[in-house]
């Protein structure tokens, strides 16, 4: 009896040191940017480097960054994850090394990022300073992320329900869709969550890709700067811009939370429709 | 009614998306003259200001700043990956292929806590500091506490003036803490009270006036403020400049004179450096 | 089993869809070897170990100080970071009350979100100063080691409850309907189940915990040296890339990509050793 009390004790401590932590961290940036905020801040221009006007043009950019990012790696990696779990043999090299490079590409710096897609995606592909640079050089970082979480998500899956579909006759293909992707949504929803945190985050990737230009983006091709970096400039590089880096920092942590409350609440319906958990 | 409700939803999304995307009919008709400029990330706040108000005086004309260094600023001069160059220092030897036009000066001061009673330092101390001769405060008139010896990283041009001044080299610094930009130095020394470093004068000034606990020390007697390094008495200044791969023409020109004209005087001055032009 | 013509054409695009995954490490390794090969032609690479110091401008290329930074902030921060995910995890799943568990969990998704920045000033303006006063100078190799255990925490946490969660109910049944305590159930049962996703995290965490830049250049001190205690600032490769490549040029630029190549290389290594140590996820 007295273990089970020392673990429970042990489990509540740990849950309440991290959320005291984080509750800190959390309220200075409120106590620091909330004076700073209003809907003119939303919508408006930085101005005088950005210690007064808004970050209407920078939300927006942020906004079709994260939505490139996650456009392209969401379809790629959710791909790649079925394909490693669902159509290869568990012995296959092929599945091993497509597994591995996922693995290494998880912990390559952001900076490295930064100046791979400097190199790849402005300048050799031609698509310069961008906020499609950006996406595409953050939907690389993200990547491995989203492969891991989905492949455990698959993995996790009970082997019965692939048995009983093909008892069934179902191709793979049908029992992919109306079977092992609701089953696996929590894990999918988890680590795209995880991915969308990740991607919006992000600062030395997108000094060198998506750039920092602070004008609102006429297309994709456009150079955008990012609220993460527009947080770094402010606290880092120009003098007396701490008050609306919280500001910005407040924002994005709100942006970010009403986009993972959105997924959730969408993943959860979609997936009650059609999975009843045994 | 659920499905009607996601269903104006995902129109409503279209219609933002598709509006912010439409070809605006009025810009069809006038040709956009784009000026890149990369480098440093010191002088790119600034240039930033200027260009907003030189696109307000030449409606036609975009300007993008990027930041990624001085070193990216002569690389991608030189490739004529950017038609100007920002660099925070003057053009080294091996960079005579290259011409430079200063729009700005800025003094590097010696800072320390605000609550550290010494109230200057010789040159001699100060080398003997940086170089770890003197490692107490109480040696230079101070509190008997260790000192905290704060370095810029290598390649910055602050140290490269710094070290120059000095007549150090940086394998004799032996430094405690070496920082990136000024910003993370001026809060380094502001969270330690034995704390010493070096930074922008125009930075320094700025955050001591707006109480952050930091003060800055005189050099050889004379005072540091950005006044001091106007009237040219400061004996540790460094120009702004900006770089290009030959003699510039067309919109360039335009720029680089409405740069160094009295018109941007108030921009320069806000961002705590020092105007050249009268 | 055959597959049906649906099958087939599925296979394929996935089949796809993976090799451009799996391309994309490969770009970086050509880029990273481009760009680091010039140094090479009058610079040996025993240079990089052997050297006095690192400063680049004077042609000293020892990165091994910077090298153990990095594993020792690394390890440092798995330590810390792994047990406390684990139990929060544990936390949201089995021992809070629902309405407690749904916030807790929020919470931790909200971190996972704060920018690295954010992190960094955090841990220079307040973390820093508080370590400061227990031994100078404040940013160091503790500092450091705290801050990426709170960015690598919020990665450990979700991955965990994930695969906590993808635990077939009948386990947890069958541990009940046996008698077991909830401790022991969760000790013996669900956490040996849940390894294969567990272990996951923990990679993901590694990954993440190796390639932070901004915070670690922020709180780590950046001094160039072999750390002899936790209070002696130190210098990771990623601070390093970030803090030099602005304004570095020429042989300096190439040892900076040098020192991403030897991460990349680590990173290799480290995958490659968890993967023979991996068990295979076992089917019921």
């Amino acid at each position: 009896m007295s273990k089970i009390n020392f673990a429970t004790l042990l489990i509540w401590l740990v849950a309440i040191v991290i959320t005291t932590v984080f509750v800190f961290i959390l309220a200075e940036i409120i106590v620091y940017g909330l004076s700073g905020l209003s809907w003119s801040f939303l919508v408006e221009p930085p101005q005088n480097a950005g210690r007064s006007g808004g970050i209407g043009p920078i939300i927006i950019s942020t906004g079709l960054i994260l939505f490139v990012a996650i456009a392209t790696a969401a379809p790629l990696g959710l791909a790649t994850a079925v394909l490693l779990t669902e159509f290869t043999p568990q012995d296959s090299r092929f599945g091993f090394f497509v597994e591995r490079s996922i693995d290494i590409l998880a912990g390559i710096p952001s900076i490295v990022f930064g100046l791979f897609g400097n190199a790849f995606f402005c300048l050799y592909l031609g698509l310069g300073f961008s906020i499609l640079s950006g996406g595409l050089t953050l939907a690389c970082m993200v990547l491995p992320i989203l492969i891991r979480t989905a492949t455990e998500g698959f993995r996790a899956v009970p082997n019965d329900y692939r048995l009983a579909a093909s008892a069934l006759g179902l191709t793979r293909s049908a029992a992919l869709i109306h079977l092992l992707l609701p089953t696996a949504t929590p894990a999918l929803v988890a680590g795209l969550l995880l991915g969308i945190g990740r991607a919006g985050a992000e600062t030395a990737a997108l000094i060198f890709t998506s750039g920092y230009v602070d004008r609102m983006p006429d297309s994709l091709f456009d150079s955008g700067r990012a609220l993460s970096i527009h947080i770094y400039d402010l606290s880092m590089n120009v003098a007396g811009g701490d008050a609306n880096a919280n500001s910005t920092a407040l924002v994005l942590i709100i942006i970010l939370f009403l986009i993972n409350s959105t997924s959730i609440s969408l993943a959860n319906q979609w997936m009650h429709k059609r999975v009843i958990s045994s | 009614m659920k499905k009607l409700g996601q269903l104006t939803i995902l129109i409503l999304i279209a219609a933002i998306v598709w509006g912010y995307f439409k070809p605006h009919s009025d810009q069809v008709a006038m040709s956009i003259e784009k000026l890149v400029l990369t480098g440093s990330s010191t002088v790119a706040p600034l240039v930033a200001e200027i260009g907003k108000r030189f696109e307000s005086l030449h409606p036609n004309v975009r300007v993008d700043v990027q930041t990624g260094g001085s070193s990216r600023g002569v690389t991608d001069t030189r490739t004529g990956l950017a038609n100007i160059g920002m660099i925070s220092r003057a053009l080294k030897k091996n960079e005579t292929d290259l011409l430079s036009f200063t729009i700005a000066l800025d003094g590097i001061s010696i800072i320390i806590n605000q609550s550290n009673p010494v109230s200057s330092l010789s040159k001699q101390q100060i080398i003997d500091i940086y170089t770890g001769k003197i490692i107490n405060w109480h040696d230079v008139g101070g509190n008997n506490a260790p000192i905290t010896v704060v370095n810029k990283a290598e390649g910055r041009s602050t140290l490269e003036l710094f070290l120059h001044h000095f007549e150090l080299t940086n394998t004799q610094v032996k430094p405690h803490v070496v920082i990136g930009d000024n910003q993370q130095g001026i809060k380094t020394v502001s969270g330690n009270p034995n704390a010493i470093a070096y930074v922008s004068i125009g930075a320094g000034e700025y955050e001591a006036e707006h109480n952050i606990p930091i003060k800055l020390l005189p050099l050889d007697g004379i005072g540091a403020s950005v006044s001091n390094v106007h009237n040219r008495s400061f004996p540790l200044s460094r120009p702004l400049n900006l770089i290009t791969s030959k003699q510039p023409g067309g919109i360039a020109k335009t720029f680089i004179e409405f740069a160094r004209s009295v018109q941007v005087n108030d921009l320069i001055e806000a961002q705590y450096f020092v105007p050249i032009a009268n | 089993m055959s597959l049906s013509q649906t099958d087939k054409h599925l296979t394929f695009i996935l089949r796809l869809c993976a090799l451009l995954s799996a391309a994309v490490i490969l770009l970086i390794l050509i880029f990273l070897l481009n760009e680091s090969l010039s140094i090479f032609q009058h610079v040996s690479v025993s240079r990089f170990i052997n050297d006095a110091s690192w400063h680049p401008q004077q042609g000293l290329y020892n990165i091994t100080p910077m090298l153990s930074a990095t594993i020792l902030s690394t390890v440092g921060a798995l330590i810390l970071a792994t047990p406390l995910g684990i139990a929060s995890a544990l936390f949201s799943y089995f021992y809070a009350p629902k309405f407690l568990a749904t916030w807790y969990r929020r919470l931790i998704e909200l971190l996972a979100g704060i920018p690295s920045v954010v992190y960094g000033l955090w841990g220079l303006t307040t973390l820093a100063p508080l370590i400061a006063q227990l031994h100078p100078p404040g940013v160091s190799l503790l500092t450091a080691i705290l801050i990426l255990s709170l960015m690598v925490l919020p990665t450990v946490a979700l991955t965990v409850e994930a695969a906590i969660a993808a635990v077939p109910a009948s386990y947890l049944q069958g541990a009940m309907a046996l008698g077991l305590s909830r401790w022991t159930s969760i000790k013996c049962i669900i956490l040996p189940a849940a390894h294969s996703g567990i272990t996951s995290g923990i990679l993901l965490a590694t990954g993440r915990a190796i390639g932070e830049t901004m915070a670690v250049l922020m709180v780590a001190g950046n001094v160039v040296q072999h750390p002899h205690s936790l209070f002696d600032s130190v210098r990771t490769l990623t601070a390093n890339i970030a803090l030099e490549m602005a304004y570095a040029m020429g042989d300096h630029r190439a040892a900076l990509f040098v020192s991403g190549l030897v991460l990349m290389i680590m990173v290799l290594l480290l995958v490659f050793m968890a993967a023979f140590f991996k068990r295979k996820p076992a089917y019921v």
